[in-house]
Formats: structure tokens, C-alpha cells, sequence
């Protein structure tokens, strides 16, 4: 089973959560994995401290132009979507950051004169911590495009009988790459004005990707929108409700997991781990 | 005309209320939520909308089943695993390709590639912009379609409408709300602008995240200033936070102290240094100070 955990606005709990969830499924006796999708700003291994045992460069498609075969035909610049191959008087230029990898011009080319070579985005790092599969993506500072990278942290997914996934914020691209084909959902949110406002977008998302989904809300107690009436509403289950502990702020501060420093929270993840169980009908 | 933007690396350090307090604070500048995919500055300012646009990106294709002979070119030369064969049928094939318009790229290698010219490749749809009029001043905004590509193009537009704004108006500032993390929305808001202020919190994933939007901007050539939100929370990490940053070529604005006035300001619907005077408030007035005076320290004409 793959368990993605999302949630639209930043910093409202997704590597907590997701953490946190490995780590008491992992106890529980399961076999897990937990793949860190937010490759922007991947922190789940500040928590796991895991060991990572091999390294592999991740590689998007550009374009290389042979100046010795072109006719200056001007075809690759016509297909591309992305500007990222011109012709410009004599010559053909490639923006690489531009380029999206999808391989129309040199299938389009005349005169064979274009063949695609790797360019490294980004890097994907394996390991374990203790029992738990890791595997993170690291997009290189500078490269505007982290689909790619994401795509090669969920084909690295090891097969365990749980596969969880921290997927970065935000509705768009990167987050649809990290939360498809998962079977599960679980949107994290705070009950506050930014919080509320960005679950129903991230609720709009998973709907529109017909994926099944339950929500946790952090920070519980703040009264700044009802998070709950909403769910209630719109029949979705609310999973667990995390309080708005100072004491979880300082231990995530020095990078501690929860259930690790408080030992109160050992007992809550693994009652969240059992409504997300029950709510998808088991492990399968 | 400058372009401050607000960036953190993480998300939820707190962007967004100091966006919102530097507008009340400075008075006369023309805000940009360039945060597109979750955007909630209009949340605190309550803006009334002026004028607004559709934004396409791009295009998307579509395969028009009634003239599909199902030979899977689209399928073979799909890099993006959009292209499905399980369309409908039509009189001469029973199963037509389908595409995925989630899962599409808007490459349009298809649509060139289909003998039948089944394949329909139109402008896509993406999200909606906004010109509005808020408390503070102007503001330009935007919603990208949920589960849309093309955020970077967004973001552009944006920052360019919110300077057209500026110069109308004869306004010297735009105040940019960043997204999260350092990739295609982020690069987008900040290439070419003037000044960079990461928001951070003491944390290890703070520290760490610090430490990527740094070198991104670096990597742009941008200046950079970083605070500390919630800095109480960790005084030993704020340190830290504030020790890697000198590190890196930053220089430390201010410290913002952990203060739920931060919460309740947003809850009522005001920036911070409107609901409160005392705590984080007089913190981020302080915080303000430091960046304002490294924005008249610019020039006007940085670029020459």
C-alpha cells in the first residue's frame, strides 16, 4: 500500500506526519519504505538519520545538436513548446533549463542530425534507517523542473507492504508526480485562515485525481476555521487530530520524531496508523 | 522601481503574515502573490478584484475518438505515460487512444506525429489572474488551476503585471510573496529582482532549507537578507540558523519572537503590526526597518 501524505499549504505537518507514521507502522512489525517526493527541500531524513548506501544521478533528455548533419531547416524549433530549441540565423540553440525532455525534436529532425544526452537535474539517494526503506530526490540548486526527479524516487520505490510518501506543498505538477497511483491520501492541515483555505484546494486536487483521502488536523485547538464542520460536510474522514503542543514544536526543532520524544505520541501515531488501516479496509 | 520578494525554502515559516505587515508597513507599494498554487495573501487583504484574465500556459491534447484509427503513434512517441487506449470506439475501431489530460505535458509531439490529424492541440486552460485594490495599494494575483503545469509562466506574469502597476502609479515598490522550496515557481519570482528576504524558523529543517534558498539565489546573483521567525522556539538553533547564514554571505535582518498574535492577526483578518504593537509585531516593525533601508541602499539603477 502507498500512503501519500500532502497538503496543499507548507509547514502545516506533512514530514511529521509522514515520519512519524513510517516510523510506528514500522514498529507495528510492517515492512516499510518512506520515499522523501519533495525533493526541493526534502527534510524526512533530518528525522530517519538514515544511512544512505548508494547514490545515482538523476537525468532529463536534451537535445545536442549535430552542426555537421543540420540543414537549418528550423523543424526542432517548430515542435518544441518549451523554446528550448531555436534556430537563430546559422545556428540552433538549446536552453537547456527550458527543455522539458520530450524528445519531438530529434524525432522530428530531417536530418538526423539531433541525438538527446543526459543532463543531471537532480540526485536520488537510497538507504535504511534501521528498518525502514529510505530512498530520497535532491533537486539540484538551479533546475526549475523536479517531476523528473520525483518520477525516479517512486520507481526506486522498494516493494514493502507500506510505502509511505512525503510529497512537497502546493497543488500543481511536482505534488500531482509524488501523490498519483498512491492508494491512499492523507492531507495535513492547520485550522487556521492559510490552512483551511489551502486544504480545499488540495481536497479539489485529490477529487480531480479520483484518489482516496482522509485528512489530519495539526494544531488542533486553534479556533481560526473549522476544519472539522467542513470534513463533516463533505464526508470526509478526519483521521486524527494532533494538538497544538509546544512541546512537538521543540522536538521537531532538534529534529526528533515525536513519537520519539514524547512517548504519549508513540501511542497517537499508531492510532492514526490504525484509522488509516481502517478507512482503506487493511494492508493489502 | 525595486522588487523585494519573500521566500523561505520551507513552507509555513511565515511568508505570507510578513508580506502582509510589510504592505501596511510600507504604505505605498504594489503587492505580487506570486505563491500561485496556494496563494493566501488575499486572505489578510481582502482585495477587491479590478480586473481579471484567464491564463493559459500552454496547450493540452486531445484525441477526437470519431477520427482515431488506433495506430498508437501517440502512445509510441508519448514520453509522459498520458497517452491511454481506452477511448471510445467509433465505426471503425473499437477501442480509440485516449489522452490523460493530468498526465499530459503539453508537448504536443503527438498531435504533430498523428497521421489522421486526430489530435486536437489547443491552448489549455490554466488558472486566472487578478488586478485588485486592497488597504495597502494595488495588488496582482493569481489561481493557478488545481492540478496545473505552467506555475513558472504564472509567476511572470504576475511580477511583470504588478510592475506595470508600479510604474502607472508611479509606485517604487513591489512586494512579491514567494512560493515554497526552490524550483520552477520559485526561479520564476525571483530572476531579476532586487532583493531577497528568506524567512526562517529555527529548526534543523529550517537550517537546512536556509541553506538551499541561499545558494539558489546566490546561484541568481540576488542579494539576500534572512530573519528568524519564532525564534524563541530554539534559541540555541536561531543561532545556528543565524551563524550558517553569515556563512553563506547573508546578512541577518532581525529576529521575529514566537508570539500567537501571529495566529489571531490572521484569524482576524489583519496583518500583524495592524492587530498587535507590543511582541512579534514590534519585531517584524523592526525586521521591516532592516529591509527598507537595504532597499533605498540599492539605487535605482541597479542593473547599470
Amino acid at each position: 500500500m502507498q500512503i501519500a501524505i500532502a497538503s496543499g499549504k507548507g509547514g502545516t505537518g506533512k514530514t511529521t506526519v509522514a515520519t512519524n507514521l513510517a516510523y510506528v507502522a514500522s514498529r507495528g512489525g510492517h515492512h516499510v519504505a518512506y520515499l522523501d517526493c519533495d525533493v526541493e527541500e526534502p527534510n524526512g531524513h533530518i528525522f530517519l538519520n538514515p544511512q544512505i548506501t548508494d547514490r545515482r544521478p538523476v537525468a532529463s533528455p536534451v537535445p545536442q545538436v549535430d552542426a555537421a548533419k543540420c540543414t537549418l531547416c528550423g523543424k526542432c524549433g517548430e515542435i518544441c513548446r518549451f523554446s528550448a530549441i531555436v534556430r537563430v540565423g546559422k545556428k540552433v540553440l538549446v536552453y537547456p533549463e527550458l527543455c522539458h525532455g520530450c524528445g519531438g525534436c530529434s524525432l522530428v529532425c530531417p536530418a538526423d542530425a539531433i541525438r538527446e544526452a543526459p543532463r543531471e537535474i537532480g540526485v536520488l539517494e537510497i538507504g535504511s534507517a534501521g528498518p525502514i526503506e529510505f530512498a530520497q530526490g535532491v533537486l539540484h540548486i538551479g533546475q526549475p523542473m523536479s517531476p523528473p526527479v520525483i518520477r525516479a524516487v517512486k520507481a526506486m520505490a522498494p516493494r514493502s507492504e507500506l510505502t509511505v510518501i512525503d510529497a512537497p506543498p502546493g497543488t500543481s505538477c511536482p505534488v500531482i508526480e509524488a501523490v498519483s497511483r498512491a492508494d491512499f491520501v492523507i492531507l495535513v492541515t492547520e485550522p487556521t485562515p492559510f490552512g483551511f483555505h489551502d486544504l480545499k484546494l488540495a481536497v479539489e486536487m485529490v477529487r480531480i485525481l479520483h484518489l482516496p483521502f482522509g485528512v489530519v488536523i495539526n494544531r488542533a485547538g486553534l479556533d481560526g476555521a473549522d476544519v472539522r464542520s467542513y470534513c463533516t460536510a463533505q464526508r470526509i474522514p478526519v483521521l486524527a487530530e494532533i494538538p497544538d503542543d509546544r512541546r512537538l514544536a521543540e522536538a521537531y526543532s532538534r529534529g526528533q520524531m515525536a513519537a520519539v520524544a514524547l512517548p504519549e505520541y508513540e501511542a497517537a501515531f499508531t492510532r492514526l496508523w490504525k484509522s488509516v488501516e481502517q478507512a482503506r479496509g487493511g494492508v493489502q | 522601481m525595486k522588487e523585494l520578494v519573500v521566500l523561505s525554502g520551507k513552507g509555513g515559516t511565515g511568508k505570507t503574515s510578513l508580506v502582509a505587515s510589510f504592505a501596511a508597513l510600507a504604505g505605498d507599494a504594489v503587492l505580487a502573490d506570486c505563491d500561485v498554487d496556494a496563494a493566501d495573501l488575499h486572505l489578510v487583504v481582502e482585495p477587491k478584484i479590478i480586473r481579471r484574465s484567464r491564463f493559459s500556459g500552454g496547450s493540452r491534447a486531445r484525441v477526437m475518438s470519431g477520427h482515431c484509427i488506433a495506430c498508437g503513434k501517440c502512445d509510441e512517441v508519448c514520453r509522459f505515460d498520458a497517452v491511454f487506449y481506452d477511448g471510445p470506439g467509433n465505426g471503425r475501431v473499437a477501442k480509440t487512444f485516449r489522452v490523460d489530460p493530468i498526465a499530459c505535458e503539453g508537448c504536443g509531439v503527438c498531435a504533430w506525429f498523428c497521421a489522421e490529424g486526430a489530435i486536437e492541440f489547443a491552448p489549455a486552460d490554466n488558472g486566472v489572474w487578478f488586478v485588485s485594490e486592497t488597504r495597502f495599494g494595488p495588488m496582482v494575483h493569481a489561481k493557478l488551476g488545481i492540478a496545473e503545469e505552467n506555475s513558472g509562466k504564472l509567476v511572470s506574469l504576475v511580477r511583470a503585471e504588478a510592475k506595470k502597476v508600479a510604474e502607472a502609479r508611479k509606485l517604487d515598490l513591489v512586494i512579491i510573496d514567494g512560493s515554497p522550496g526552490i524550483g520552477c515557481p520559485v526561479i520564476a519570482s525571483i530572476a531579476g529582482a532586487d532583493l531577497v528576504l528568506v524567512v526562517t524558523e529555527p529548526t534543523l529543517s529550517g537550517l537546512h532549507d536556509l541553506g538551499r534558498v541561499a545558494e539558489l539565489t546566490k546561484h541568481f546573483g540576488i542579494q539576500t537578507l534572512v530573519c528568524v521567525n519564532k525564534w524563541d522556539l530554539n534559541a540555541e538553533l536561531a543561532a545556528e540558523v543565524e551563524g550558517r547564514a553569515r556563512q553563506l554571505g547573508v546578512e541577518t535582518v532581525g529576529r521575529i519572537c514566537y508570539d500567537q498574535a501571529m495566529t489571531e492577526a490572521q484569524i482576524n483578518r489583519q496583518a500583524l503590526v495592524e492587530y498587535a504593537n507590543a511582541g512579534a509585531a514590534a519585531d517584524v516593525k523592526e525586521v521591516w526597518s532592516g529591509v527598507s533601508d537595504r532597499l533605498s541602499k540599492l539605487g535605482p539603477f541597479a542593473i547599470l
